[in-house]
């Protein structure tokens, strides 16, 4: 049996993935697992959905995560991590942002959003929910709502061995990383 | 040490560590990152976009011959376009190694097909590599200009999407400084002449006999001895999800050169194993060549041919295995389509383009594809880098020689122009065509994230050049100065006339929309010409009259509840909805 873990990272372009992804690839690579990631570019950018895979483990081949595969659905937007639900695997953890970025066909009116995502992941998911997007506006800064959620993924993993101090702090600008250990230690609190 | 590096920077790595000292490229996804973490080795590496992979292969040869390790980068499709140079390289051979790196697109996450490149080696008789995570890609580039020289083979170096956009560690080695080989003048090798051509072609049979030998010595096609019930033949990112189906219950020839295959090693390979598979992602490159040997094997019956592999997809099709899923109900969840950005400037054009009656848009490669999803739906075609001018003005001479009543226009952006658009115009000019031709200057490369062209006034490595000026460039080419339309793309009513403007016209004529991607870094001189904006819109609620207007835009900043909302996180300020709407309902802020 593979030791690997997965984790899917899901949201809309724009909502700082890339650099969640990029702290969590660093923090486990520093606490000596062989880590592979897998994002998409190009075209899937433009305001669409945006996922990044990232395993980890001893050994880990395949750079993409399964369906019914992955331990933990991380989520920066909530009609995201149903999208992705079927990669969960079964017993699985979601985390989820409860924030709502309308899709095109919501915004010109051909489409509704889906008025209970959060039930059905409740429902269906070891579901842990809270509201990213203004923990980091109270601590001063939307953006850093990307590092709450890496700070919550953090603790739902169990990832004590990693020092994510100093993750964070190779990663980020000096001013920066005061706002940013708390937005981390903000999401740890969230479980 | 390690570094955790994408494909693409692990190619770039390789480059640098091989002695490469001559790169270009145009760029293309999955492809575009190569050259962009080329551009750093400044010392080192000369590195430049070209105008397209034509020009990019073609410079790196002439680097190759002038005695320089040369490597060209491009995607799949760019390849189509560098055919031409490709396949008589692959006659004349190289003096300094030349690698070709083919970006393959399998899934099209951001590609209009998803050829096969793997069939460009056979097809122009060159050696090929192939590289299966971020390690290999590094180490594939060295050992693929050695191959290049010691063969006198342009070396294809096929690598996907996955391989291209995954992250993995990597371990550095030295850079090694192989300098500039002698160039000598050989015009039996380097002059392309039927003559030296019907030489060249014997040599080129020759040279594979060679490199097939090469291919079942090389430790690059390797055998992993597990238990011989089941034997897989696979490369590149196909190779990882095998492993990661079957593990240590099977048996692999793991291929990192297959071009041309090691036949003997497959064999021998083959005659150890009870059932031998071939995993292979797209067409059946490898089983083909396997099932003409008359060796039995398994493969796309089992296999699909269409889209991208992942492990799910081959533990399913060979041992029927499928994981438990959550069901959610499908239907509950909304699509999430690419959509232009919020004040992207190509929206105000097309939002007033597609007003118009009885007119075939036809599109091209870029962002401005886009404009072909709803709400505008303003285009008809997208074919290909180029295709928007060329394939209008076949439309429109078709329409007219058959007494249709339609105009056609064709829709380009400034990068694409330079690719390929421009001889398109030519020809408007040259056959006395009468399609409207829109240039949507946006002063970047956007779609690929922001390159520089030759419009731009700066190089892949940062030094300022000379921009050149569209307007000026169409009218060298014989369209008129008069029919030529320089227009701001946020201002709707100057879309509007300009449009009208050029439909009335019996001559060619050009519309040239003016302002930078909202996304890109404007530079001094983007800042002098355009400024910057302070302002916001807002929906006036007292006002709205909720006709839905402004959502026409399709402008993802813009909501609509009983009454429009303005995102103002998301909101630029470009004002196209301010104009768009009939009760003067949107205002500005922030002033």
């Amino acid at each position: 049996m593979s030791d690997v873990k997965n984790i899917l990272l899901v949201g809309v372009g724009g909502q700082g993935i890339i650099l969640a992804s990029k702290l969590l690839s660093e923090g486990l690579i520093s606490a000596g697992y062989d880590v592979k990631m897998s994002e998409v570019h190009g075209m899937a950018q433009r305001g669409g959905s945006v996922t990044t895979q990232v395993r980890f483990g001893k050994k880990v081949y395949s750079p993409i995560i399964g369906k019914g595969q992955s331990d933990i659905i991380v989520s920066f937007e909530k009609m995201e991590a149903l999208r992705w639900l079927d990669h969960l695997k079964v017993g699985g953890k979601v985390v989820v942002n409860d924030y709502e970025i309308p899709s095109a066909p919501i915004l010109v009116g051909a489409a509704k959003y889906p008025s209970n995502v959060l039930e059905i992941l409740k429902k269906k998911a070891d579901t842990t929910v809270f509201k990213a997007a203004e923990i980091a506006k109270e601590l001063g800064n939307i953006k850093t709502m990307n590092v709450v959620m890496v700070g919550a993924l953090a603790k739902a993993m169990g990832l004590n061995e990693v020092n994510w101090e100093e993750v964070i702090k190779n990663n980020v600008k000096d001013k920066f990383v005061d706002i940013n250990l708390k937005a981390f230690q903000k999401g740890m609190e969230q479980l | 040490m390690k570094a955790f590096l994408t494909g693409n920077e692990a190619i770039a790595r390789g480059a640098y560590e091989a002695g490469v000292t001559f790169a270009a490229a145009y760029p293309g996804t999955p492809s575009t990152e190569i050259l962009e973490n080329i551009a750093p080795y400044k010392e080192h590496i000369y590195a430049e976009w070209s105008p397209n992979e034509k020009v990019a292969l073609e410079v790196a040869i002439g680097a190759s011959i002038a005695g320089a390790r040369s490597l060209a980068a491009m995607k799949h499709v760019g390849v189509n376009v560098a055919a031409d140079p490709l396949f008589t390289y692959a006659y004349t051979g190289v003096n300094g190694g030349l690698i070709l790196v083919s970006a393959d697109d399998p899934g099209m996450h951001s590609s209009q097909n998803e050829q096969d490149n793997r069939y460009y080696a056979k097809f122009s008789k060159i050696a090929m590599v192939e590289p299966s995570d971020s390690q290999e890609a590094k180490d594939f580039v060295k050992i693929a200009l050695e191959i290049s020289e010691k063969y006198d083979t342009p070396v294809l170096f096929r690598v996907t999407t996955r391989i291209c956009h995954s992250k993995g560690l990597v371990a550095f080695g030295e850079r090694e400084e192989v300098g500039i080989k002698r160039y000598s003048k050989n015009i039996p090798k380097y002059v392309a002449t039927p003559a030296n051509g019907r030489v060249l072609h014997v040599k080129v049979e020759e040279r594979l006999k060679k490199l097939e030998d090469f291919s079942n010595e090389t430790e690059l096609n390797r055998i992993e001895w597990n238990d011989k019930k089941v034997g897989i033949i696979t490369s590149s990112v196909a190779y990882q999800y095998a492993k990661e189906v079957f593990g240590d219950k099977a048996s692999y020839l793991k291929l990192g050169f297959t071009y041309p295959l090691p036949m003997k090693k497959i064999k021998e390979f083959a005659d150890q194993v009870e059932t031998l598979y071939i995993i292979e992602e797209l067409e059946p490159y490898i089983e083909e060549q396997v099932k003409a040997a008359g060796i039995a094997c398994i493969g796309k019956d089992l296999i699909p041919r269409v889209g991208e592999l992942n492990p799910d997809i081959i533990a399913k099709a060979i041992l029927g295995e499928e994981r438990p899923t959550i069901q959610y109900g499908e239907a509950e969840v909304v699509g999430r389509p690419p959509t232009m950005c919020a004040g992207c400037p190509h929206r105000g054009f097309f939002y007033m383009l597609s007003k118009k009656k009885n007119v075939m848009i036809t599109g091209d490669i870029g962002c401005y594809t886009l404009g072909s999803a709803e709400p505008l739906n303003a285009m008809d075609t997208c074919i290909c880098m180029g295709a928007s001018i060329s394939a209008g003005h076949g439309a429109q001479k078709a329409f007219e020689f058959h007494g249709v009543d339609k105009k056609v226009v064709g829709v380009i952006g400034d990068s694409t122009f330079f690719h390929s658009g421009v001889t398109s115009l030519m020809d408007i000019v040259y056959n006395r065509g009468n399609a409207v031709t829109v240039i949507l200057d946006n002063r970047i490369t956007g779609m690929t994230g922001h390159q520089e062209n030759p419009g731009t006034g700066y190089t892949l490595q940062g030094d300022k050049t000379h921009a050149i000026n569209i307007p000026l460039l169409c009218e060298a080419v014989g369209v008129k100065k008069e029919n030529i339309f320089v227009i701001n793309p946020l201002d709707l009513d100057a879309c509007n006339k300009a449009i009208d403007d050029a439909l009335k016209a019996t001559e060619p004529t050009v519309i040239i929309t003016e302002w930078p991607c909202v996304l890109k870094k404007p530079s001094p001189e983007d800042i002098e010409k355009f400024g910057v904006r302070k302002v916001i819109c807002k929906v006036d609620e007292e006002k709205c009259k909720s006709c839905r207007i402004c959502t026409k835009t399709g402008c993802p900043a813009i909501a609509f509840d009983t009454k429009a909302i303005i995102n103002e996180d998301m909101c630029v300020g470009c004002e196209v909805c301010l104009q768009a709407c009939p009760f003067d309902a949107i205002e500005k802020v922030g002033e």
